[in-house]
């Protein structure tokens, strides 16, 4: 007897109706997390503890790819050096290793120096980090930083590397922390024109480079006009490098300034508010009109005035009054 | 074994260790790695159990694993959550659809019918970011994530290979 003939054929319409039951369920499930999912939402806590874990094993695992990253150039360079003796290959070997070395240290601690000619105006407090974890895509494009909250790092926080503006932190960890990029679909940035003032909406699409939306006033851009931050919104402070303006099919983009090198070393701007600007005390208001709702005493006319004059004058008070 | 006796599919074996496989692949995938400056293409790779398991048999369990798989795809990319496990199940009800048509084909057939399941996937992906983020994503971009998902079709077809005779019952 085969096995299409045995009893269990029986159970196969019913097993397959639950499995399509079982589809649509979990269609259900999904589509309700993703229109209750957004940013402080509960499910915030979970990502975060996930992003902690994420960025441990990503520190951990990433190690590696800096060290073959580092022994590549000297790798190749064994490779070319056919022909020699094997002492000599290994002493070239050893030598060309300790050279890439010496590069990729020098490359990196240039990098370090330029990075740290970060600077804004007025002087903000930075953080350094280092990106463990990478993103890339049309639906996301977002970095993990091996540092968190117990830096002071907050939530919309700026990140810059050495050439502008990278992007900002939107979930922080006690350790780690995500940094969406200006590419990210999701990602919108208030900007201005640094030639005429005009403000604009950097979009991110997923592209290399964003949209510039909501151009306001007539013909405000031109092709090569640096882009920076407005700090309209007070998320991000005014000034910070973003790019240059470029002309393309569907209107104006942004070619972003951070093109020019790779996101793995970036700083973070512990930006509050403005308050930290131009002083606390700034913000605060003057004197305040008062806000009391009594009808106030209607002031004497000049002619009243005038008359209570001269009959004080007619009337004279008795001396001992 | 004796004849007759139906050996169930162990899900440990045919869901379980792809799941495991395909999360340690994209967190993998996720390293900043940069050729020439250049960062690597990041396929989606839990396509690649979407379909198969589709293809291998009806399951309960396939979907609620596949939303598992969805959610540490948006946690590991930092999207919103939900919109992994949406595009996951579209293209594994792609694979369920095709799964009568699907019996005896070849490899090229099957991969033919992966890319439909990649185009119900990612239709579904950009039509909930069009709907939260009020615009599609690049093309560009699309194109290079798509294309580097369809090239990794070889491990679904060795799981198909490997499980689709497994359960006579829904053969």
């Amino acid at each position: 007897m085969s096995l299409r003939d045995g009893p269990l054929n029986e159970l196969r319409p019913p097993l397959a109706w639950l499995a399509v039951a079982a589809l649509v369920l979990a269609g259900i499930v999904s589509l309700a997390l993703f229109v209750n999912d957004h940013r402080g939402s509960p499910l915030d806590g979970v990502r975060g503890r996930f992003d902690g874990v994420a960025g441990a094993v990503g520190g951990v695992v990433s190690a590696p790819v800096h060290w073959v990253g580092d022994g590549a150039a000297a790798v190749g360079a064994y490779v070319d050096a056919g022909g020699q003796n094997g002492r000599l290959r290994a002493q070239l070997a050893q030598a060309r290793q300790l050279e890439a070395q010496v590069e990729a240290l020098r490359e990196e601690n240039g990098r370090l120096r330029a990075l740290l000619q970060v600077k804004t105006d007025p002087p903000l407090p930075m953080v350094g980090a280092r990106t463990v974890l990478d993103a890339r895509g049309p639906f996301a494009d977002t970095r993990l930083a091996d540092i968190g909250s117990d830096a002071g790092v907050l939530e919309g926080n700026p990140a810059l590397n050495e050439h502008g503006l990278v992007g900002r932190v939107v979930s922080v960890s006690p350790h780690v922390s995500r940094i969406m990029l200006l590419t990210d679909i999701e990602s919108r940035i208030p900007v201005l024109i640094a030639r005429t003032n005009g403000r604009a909406i950097l979009t991110g699409d997923g592209g290399p480079a964003p949209t510039l939306d909501y151009l306001r006033t007539h013909d405000p851009v031109r092709p090569g006009d640096r882009i920076l931050t407005s700090g309209d919104g007070g998320v991000i402070p005014r000034g910070l490098p973003v790019g240059v303006a470029v002309r393309s099919q569907d209107g104006w983009r942004v070619a972003l300034d951070t093109d020019a090198g790779s996101i793995d070393l970036v700083r973070i701007l512990l930006f509050r508010d403005f308050s930290q600007v131009v002083g606390p005390n700034a913000l605060q208001p003057g004197a305040l009109p008062s806000t009391s709702t009594d009808a106030p005493t209607p002031p004497a006319s000049p002619a009243a005035t005038a008359a209570t004059a001269a009959a004080a004058a007619a009337h004279p008070a008795p001396k001992g009054q | 074994m004796p004849a007759g006796v139906i050996q169930p599919l162990n899900p440990l074996t045919w869901l379980g260790a792809p799941a495991l496989a395909c999360a340690a692949g994209s967190l993998l995938l996720t390293l900043p790695v940069e050729i020439a400056g250049v960062g690597l293409p990041q396929p989606v790779l839990a396509m690649i159990p979407a379909f198969a398991w589709a293809v291998i048999r009806p399951s309960l369990l396939a979907p609620f694993v596949l939303i598992l798989l969805g959610l540490f795809q948006d946690m590991l990319w930092g999207g919103r959550l939900g919109l992994w496990p949406s595009a996951l199940l579209a293209a594994y009800a792609m694979g369920v659809a095709a799964r009568p048509l699907l019996a005896g084909q070849g490899f090229w057939t099957h991969w033919g019918w992966y890319l439909a399941a990649l185009g119900a996937g990612f239709g579904v992906a950009v039509a909930l970011t069009f709907f939260t983020a009020g615009q599609a994503p690049d093309p560009g971009g699309l194109a290079i994530q798509v294309i580097a998902t369809a090239a990794v079709f070889w491990p679904a077809w060795r799981l198909i290979e490997t499980y689709e005779d497994a359960d006579v019952r829904f053969k």
